[in-house]
């Protein structure tokens, strides 16, 4: 059976359910889709072998009545994951050979729930970047890219390969990880869901850190029930990870309804930036009035910091990223390039290890850090974080959720922006500020620019209020019927 | 604050990245370019604001002092650049 590979997660599970179709076949069939379109490199690590074995013994436990949440649903995960025994490179040089002895809690939540691993996907190198440019393996191309494009164009990022694998059909879903717009930026870029949940609901243990107080794991879906079944697997505490909370996982499935009458929803002023694309802004109230024909009142509120918060994001996140990366030494893991002495074979190996981008960030977070620059900078930051967070607990006290375009812009293309560090930081414009106050985000395709690419529509919540996001995410996705196909697919 | 090259130099020192001489000089502009940016945030008054070190309370995960895992010096060495009798092999530390 064909184009098993089109299907979505909750379709895919009611077929399998129904025994019309085998997990063998539908891992499959995404399995080819993989190899058809490996120009895309959304992919580092392809896992054919173990995929079909997990395949099969999901089709025996559907047999057996067994099933688990996601059982024998095909999965891309993001290769910032550790994964037991299967390559996990962080997109870096540095951990090229680096091969796992343990599960990431996330992941082993997967395997448990019956998902099925398809392969790890490509992404900026340690998740630092929003075009998927910076990995070590090259960058991932667009679906979206229109046939004969060069350069074709960019994904998003940091998770571009899941984002990418989703949209062309190579899979049904993806993990990502987001901090500071990681997964709702590269969703908005390839007309697909994506969820960041809040800070605290899924375990980071076993997630390759980048900014501890900002990484927070989510998922890749083509709608929002799908986002939502494979969000459900994955969220829930972890004595593993001393940040993640000890709350019970409401049933998001269940629960999702696309009932918005009676929400408040807060349209923030300052996020109408000068110089926005007019088809944002025209996307945005559109999305507005979406919302109110469904029942939902507009509220109008201020996050007067909202400017402050990419500056913020930039010594916050690098100096958590120079203290985390520290641990990348050549000594006990990863590349090693020898010196004369310790302390040469130290700067040898992460000199030659990290790519551009991750020098640039370890060395702004070690400036931002050091001695006589402390306060100015980091000390600074912490306290304009504090006003960031108070802006939204004001702003939640008169609506239930905001609605915001993703991102500035539609996809751009491969090597735009890139010989200007602060153009490329800009994309993360309106979703940085959710990774600052630790709230959940999600991105919805809400239509086509005026150049036929995907934009996406951001709705933000309140901490564990995930199930509003999910149902007023329904709701656009509703309105909005995004039906179109990226040209990949038409290619055939 | 103005960045220049020596600062550049041993900020890299201190991170243990080399960075080959002629890196340093474009390094030192696109530092400078994105400090610069990110030195707005000092127009912002924080009078009296508490530094913010993490969105939700922690609380302090105790647990039982146990041993949890073990005997896995496999596991633990299968990465290692260089090894030999159950060791990793380092650079030497003590001149």
């Amino acid at each position: 059976m064909s184009g098993l590979e089109r299907l979505g997660l909750v379709e895919a599970k009611r077929l399998l359910a129904r025994r019309e179709i085998s997990a063998v076949e539908l891992t499959r069939a995404c399995l080819e889709a993989m190899e058809r379109h490996r120009r895309l490199n959304a992919f580092v690590t392809e896992t054919p072998e173990r995929a079909l074995a997990m395949a099969e013994a999901a089709d025996g436990r559907l047999a057996r009545g067994e099933a688990g949440l996601l059982e024998g649903l095909p999965i891309a995960v993001k290769d910032l994951f550790c994964t037991e025994g299967v390559r996990t490179t962080a997109a870096s040089k540095i951990l090229a050979n680096f091969v796992p002895p343990y599960e990431s809690t996330v992941t082993a939540k997967l395997w448990a729930a019956g998902a099925v691993l398809l392969g790890k996907t490509n992404l900026d190198e340690f998740a630092m970047g929003s075009s998927n440019t910076t990995s070590a393996f090259g960058p991932v191309i667009n679906p979206w890219t229109p046939p004969g494009q060069e350069p074709p164009l960019v994904p998003g990022g940091s998770s571009g390969g899941s984002a990418a694998a989703v949209a062309g059909r190579l899979c049904p879903a993806a993990t990502g990880t987001d901090t500071g717009g990681s997964i709702r930026q590269p969703a908005s870029f390839c007309g697909i869901v994506g969820i960041k949940p809040t800070y605290g609901r899924c375990s980071r243990f076993g997630i390759v850190a980048f900014a501890s107080s900002l990484d927070q794991a989510g998922a890749f879906a083509r709608s929002v029930a799908d986002a939502a079944l494979l969000l459900q697997a994955m969220a829930g505490f972890d004595p593993k990870d001393s940040t993640s909370a000890d709350l019970p996982v409401p049933d998001w499935v269940g629960g999702l309804t696309g009932r918005v009458k009676g929400l408040r929803i807060g349209i923030p002023k300052e996020y109408r930036l000068d110089g926005m694309p007019a088809e944002i802004e025209a996307l945005w109230a559109r999305g507005a009035e979406w919302l109110r024909a469904a029942g939902a009142e507009l509220v109008e509120v201020s996050l007067p910091h909202t400017r402050c918060a990419l500056p913020t994001y930039y010594i916050v996140a690098p100096a958590e990223a120079s203290s985390n990366l520290a641990r990348y030494d050549g000594m006990r893991y990863g590349l090693r390039v020898p010196g004369r002495d310790l302390v040469e074979t130290y700067k040898k190996t992460r000199g030659e290890g990290f790519g551009a981008e991750v020098r640039r960030r370890i060395l702004i977070g070690t400036y931002v850090l050091s001695a006589g620059y402390y306060d100015a900078y980091y000390l600074k930051a912490q306290k304009v974080r504090r006003k960031i967070v108070q802006d939204f607990e004001a702003a939640f006290a008169r609506c239930d959720a905001l609605l915001t375009p993703t991102a500035p812009s539609a996809a751009f293309a491969i090597g735009e922006k890139s010989d200007d560090p602060v153009a490329m930081y800009l994309n993360d414009v309106f979703t940085v500020t959710v990774n600052l106050a630790g709230l959940p985000g999600i991105s919805v395709p809400a239509g086509l620019s005026a150049s036929g690419l995907p934009l996406g529509l951001q709705v933000i919540g309140r901490p564990w209020d995930e199930a509003t996001i999910l149902d007023v995410a329904r709701a656009l996705e509703e309105a909005a019927e995004f039906r179109a196909l990226p040209p990949l697919l038409a290619e055939g | 604050m103005s960045l220049d090259r020596a600062t550049v130099a041993r900020v890299a020192d201190l991170a243990r990245i080399a960075v080959p001489e002629e890196q340093l000089e474009p390094l030192v502009g696109e530092l400078a370019k994105i400090l610069a940016w990110v030195e707005q945030l000092a127009e912002v008054d924080t009078g009296g604001v508490e530094p913010l070190r993490s969105v939700h309370p922690i609380r302090r995960a105790w647990r039982a002092d146990e041993v949890a895992d073990g005997n896995c010096r496999e596991a633990i060495l299968a990465n290692a650049p260089e090894r030999e009798n159950g060791f990793f092999v380092v650079p030497r530390v003590v001149e």
